[in-house]
Parts: structure tokens; sequence; C-alpha cells
């Protein structure tokens, strides 16, 4: 029954993707993701992965690819990084849209320019809007078992959506730990390929990309909301489930870990949620009542997971590889809009950290939680927005 | 004319009911297209040989050969004057629609 691998975090996901045995792979290879297409290729070699394997030219066409054969029913894969993400951003549309189950990694980097192949979560944040449900995993393991989970969620026929399964590039890519890898026959079971209800049908011929003016394009947006909305119930479905037959659960669309008699609350995302993880123990030993949530999706949002859990905290900071220029980190404003919708809102506040690759160690956390802790009994009106170890004066002094 | 009828397709009440994404059956046509269209070709069918040219080059098919003389169906031609320009007979001539 056990059967433990020693693998990096993009071999860990190969080795799901293999078990989720997609029909289709279409993948051009970029840094942090090129170690996953280049294993999937060996195992397509070694004749223990059927698929039909295309080198395409491009990420565009890697993407037009994956929409051409999810229209015919396939099971897709695909898998990118950083400027592949954006280059194949105009299809990331039509593929949603269209309503194909795409599954698709995406090792988050940094985007250029200052060019930087690094890890930092501004690729996959910036692509809120594409109608793509986003997930993030925190190892390797919750990799390889995310992708299958994906395939599951992405073929719910309440879903219909595609899937990026995001991960740290570097930080989860390359560096390996013991995963343990589920047996094929209860991967089977967990996902079971089933015919896709808009696939091309001979029998049944249909047109795809029908035109919908303004008369039935706002119907058209409000099914595809309502179809990741659902994808709510169907993360957490696909979670238990998956906990019923492998044994391990992460939740569902969130984490809480240790935050229902915290005071001060850090949320984040990604490979820094283990981080996040330790400094909370560290502290809680030493007596600070504090708490991290780890959000597993930020589309769909859990809004009211968010509101119930973070709702009795005095304080919330939001750790994120991400800035939006002009105004504060993603995740910040997406945290914010949730919370503003309870009666009493925790204050927050933005920690913006990890950009291009810089590391985010557990005293930079440690001194997070203090920060917050410190704001949340703090009545002036400071600045919420910082950025982590900035090496200069801030703008202004 | 032989022509695509344009139809009524009822307005769904549910979100269930609309088509998956934008993958329906084909040959509905909700609506005309044809509001940009400023300069509106007319054959002439004196002049008129019926080589189809015009039939082969316009762009959006609406030349149509079913009946006795070519005909333009107005409700899809954009006025582009392709036909106009390529007719080797003049029988094609482009008017103004605010002049018509």
């Amino acid at each position: 029954m056990n059967n433990k691998i020693f693998a990096s975090g993009d071999e860990a996901l190969a080795l799901g993707v293999r078990l989720a045995k997609p029909q289709v792979i279409a993948a051009y290879p970029i840094t942090p993701q090129t170690i996953t297409v280049e294993r999937l290729a060996d195992y397509v070699e070694d004749g223990s992965l059927k698929t039909e394997y295309m080198y395409v030219e491009s990420e565009h066409s890697a993407m037009a690819a994956c929409i051409g054969a999810s229209a015919m029913g396939a099971r897709t894969f695909t898998a990118t990084s950083s400027q592949g993400l954006l280059y194949m951003c105009e299809c990331l549309h039509y593929a949603s849209g269209s309503r194909f189950p795409i599954v698709m990694m995406n090792a988050n980097r940094s985007t250029a320019t200052p060019w930087n192949i690094y890890g930092d979560q501004r690729d996959s944040l910036s692509q809120l809007d594409t109608g793509w449900i986003q997930l993030y995993v925190e190892n390797g393991q919750e990799a390889l078992d995310t992708v299958i989970q994906a395939y599951r969620i992405a073929e719910n026929p309440e879903v219909m959506t595609p899937v990026m399964v995001n991960l740290d590039g570097f930080v989860l890519t390359h560096t390996y730990e013991l995963v343990d890898l589920p047996e094929q026959a209860s991967v089977d079971k967990y996902i079971p390929y089933k015919d896709y209800p808009n696939k091309m049908d001979l029998d049944n011929p249909m047109s795809t990309c029908i035109t919908a003016g303004p008369a039935w394009n706002t119907e058209f947006r409000y099914q595809q909301h309502c179809a990741i909305m659902n994808s709510a119930e169907a993360i957490n479905e696909a979670d238990k489930e998956f906990e019923a037959l492998f044994g391990r659960s992460y939740g569902g669309m969130v984490e809480n870990y240790l935050c229902d008699d915290a005071n001060a609350i850090i949320v984040t995302l990604g490979s820094v949620a283990g981080t996040t993880r330790i400094v909370v123990d560290d502290l809680r030993a030493k007596g600070y009542k504090v708490g991290l949530l780890k959000l597993r999706c930020i589309r769909p949002f859990p809004k009211d997971e968010l509101k119930k859990i973070l709702g009795n905290s005095k304080v919330v900071g939001v750790l994120e590889k991400d800035i939006s220029f002009g105004y504060e980190g993603a995740v910040f404003t997406e945290v914010n809009s949730a919370l503003s919708t309870l009666d009493k809102m925790p204050k927050t506040y933005n920690f913006i950290a990890g950009l291009g690759g810089r590391n985010i160690s557990k005293n930079d956390i440690k001194e997070a939680f203090e920060k917050i802790i410190a704001y949340g009994n703090n009545n002036e009106n400071a600045s919420n927005l910082e950025f982590v170890k900035l090496g200069c004066e801030e703008y202004g002094n | 004319m032989d022509r695509p009828k344009v139809g009524i397709y009822d307005q769904p009440k549910n979100i269930r009911e609309y088509p998956l994404g934008p993958s329906f059956k084909s040959g509905h046509l909700v609506d005309v297209s044809s509001g940009m269209r400023s300069f509106r070709p007319i054959i002439d069918a004196e002049k008129c040989v019926k080589c189809m040219r015009c039939f082969l080059v316009c762009p959006d098919g609406t030349i149509d050969k079913s009946g006795e003389i070519l005909e333009i169906d107005y409700d899809f031609c954009k006025g582009c004057g392709i036909c106009a320009k390529e007719c080797k007979f003049n029988a094609i001539t482009m008017h103004k629609e605010g002049d018509i």
C-alpha cells in the first residue's frame, strides 16, 4: 500500500498527471515548469502513459491545442509558467468560455521586466478574471494530489470549467520530498473518464463559439459565473472524497490552522503557508494566540469561509507574492472585500513579500505577526501596506 | 429568395436551459446583421448575365441564386462593394443608403 517516491515538486505533479491519464498533452517548456513536461515525455516514451503528446511551438498554441482536444471530449493537460501563461492569455478566455475542463499546471514565476525566472505569484494572480478555477498548493504531495483532484473538479457536470494548479517556482518545483503515490485503481475510481456534455459529436453536430450579442451575452456570462460558484462545493467534495480514498485532506477551499481562538491571523497561499505554520507553532508555544488561514483557491474565492474563520480575529495580515501596481496586493483586496460584509471587520494589513524569488524566512513571518499584533492594538491611522525587507527608504522620505 | 430565416429563440427561464458554453446546434439565426451598411449594391437584371462572379466573391454569402435573377439578401449584406467592383458587366452599382 505504501508507495513512497523521492520527487521534486515538478516530478510529483507529473506523477499525478500520469495517474490522471490525460488523453492529450500539449505543452511548451519553460523554466521552472520544464521538468514536469520532460517527465511526462519520458512516461510517453517508456509506455507508462498512453497519451497524444503534442510538441507545440508556443504556449498560445499549447492552449489552442488543448481547446481543440477538449472539444473532442479528450481529457487534456498542459503546463506553463510566467511569460508562457501570459502568452496563452487569449486562449485562457476561449477555454473557460467554451467550458472545456482543461487542467493546467502553472509554476508560479515572476513576470518581466526586469527579467527574472524565480518565484512569485504575479503571473497567475494577474489572470483572476480569465474564468479559470485557480488552486494553490503548499508542497509536492499536495501538488500531486491536487492535480488529480483538479480533474474531478473541472469535469464535474455542474462545473465544466478549466482548472489551474499553481505551485511556487523553485521553492516547490525544484525541491525534493518524499511523496506518497496513490494506487492507480483508486485514482481511476476517483476520476473515471466520462464523455463531456459539450463534446463535438458527428451524430449531434453543434457549432462552437457561437455569437452571443448584447441580447444574450449577459446570460452566458452569468452561466459561467454560476459554474465557478458551483465549483466551491465541488472543491470541498473532491477533498472529502480524496480523503476517503487516499487518507489525505487539505481542508477543501481553505485550511484553518489554529484560527478558532486566534486574535492575529495571517492569510497566505502556496508554499509560504508551510513556513507560516511552523511560525504559528513557535509563537503558540510562547503563548501568542495566532493562526494561519491557507487559501487553497482564489477563484472561486472562499468568501463565506473567510468571514467565518477570520470574523472574530482582532487583526488579519495578508502575506502575498504579488503587488497590483497603484493599489495593493491582489489577494489583500479580495480578503478585504470579503471581510467588509461583516458587521465588525477585523483590522487588516498587507505584506508584499517574496517578489522575484526573494526568500521569505521564518523570522520575516514572525516579524509580520509581531507587526499585526501591534497594528491591532494601535488605533492610529497608520499605513497598512508594507513591502517586506524593502532595501531602500520608503518613497517620499 | 431561399435564404436562412431569422427565427425566434425563446429566452430560457432558467440558466440551466442555456447551451453549455457557446456550443449549440447550427442554423439558429436570431438576428439580422446589416446595420452598418452605408452603401447598398443594386443588381441591374438587364445587364446581369448570371456569371456568378459576385456569388463567388461576396464575403458574406448574401447573393441568392435560387430564383430567375440574382438577388442580394440585404439582411446580411454589409455593403462592402466587392461585388460591384468585381462585376465585369457593371451590372452592380452602389447607392448611398440615405438617398434610396
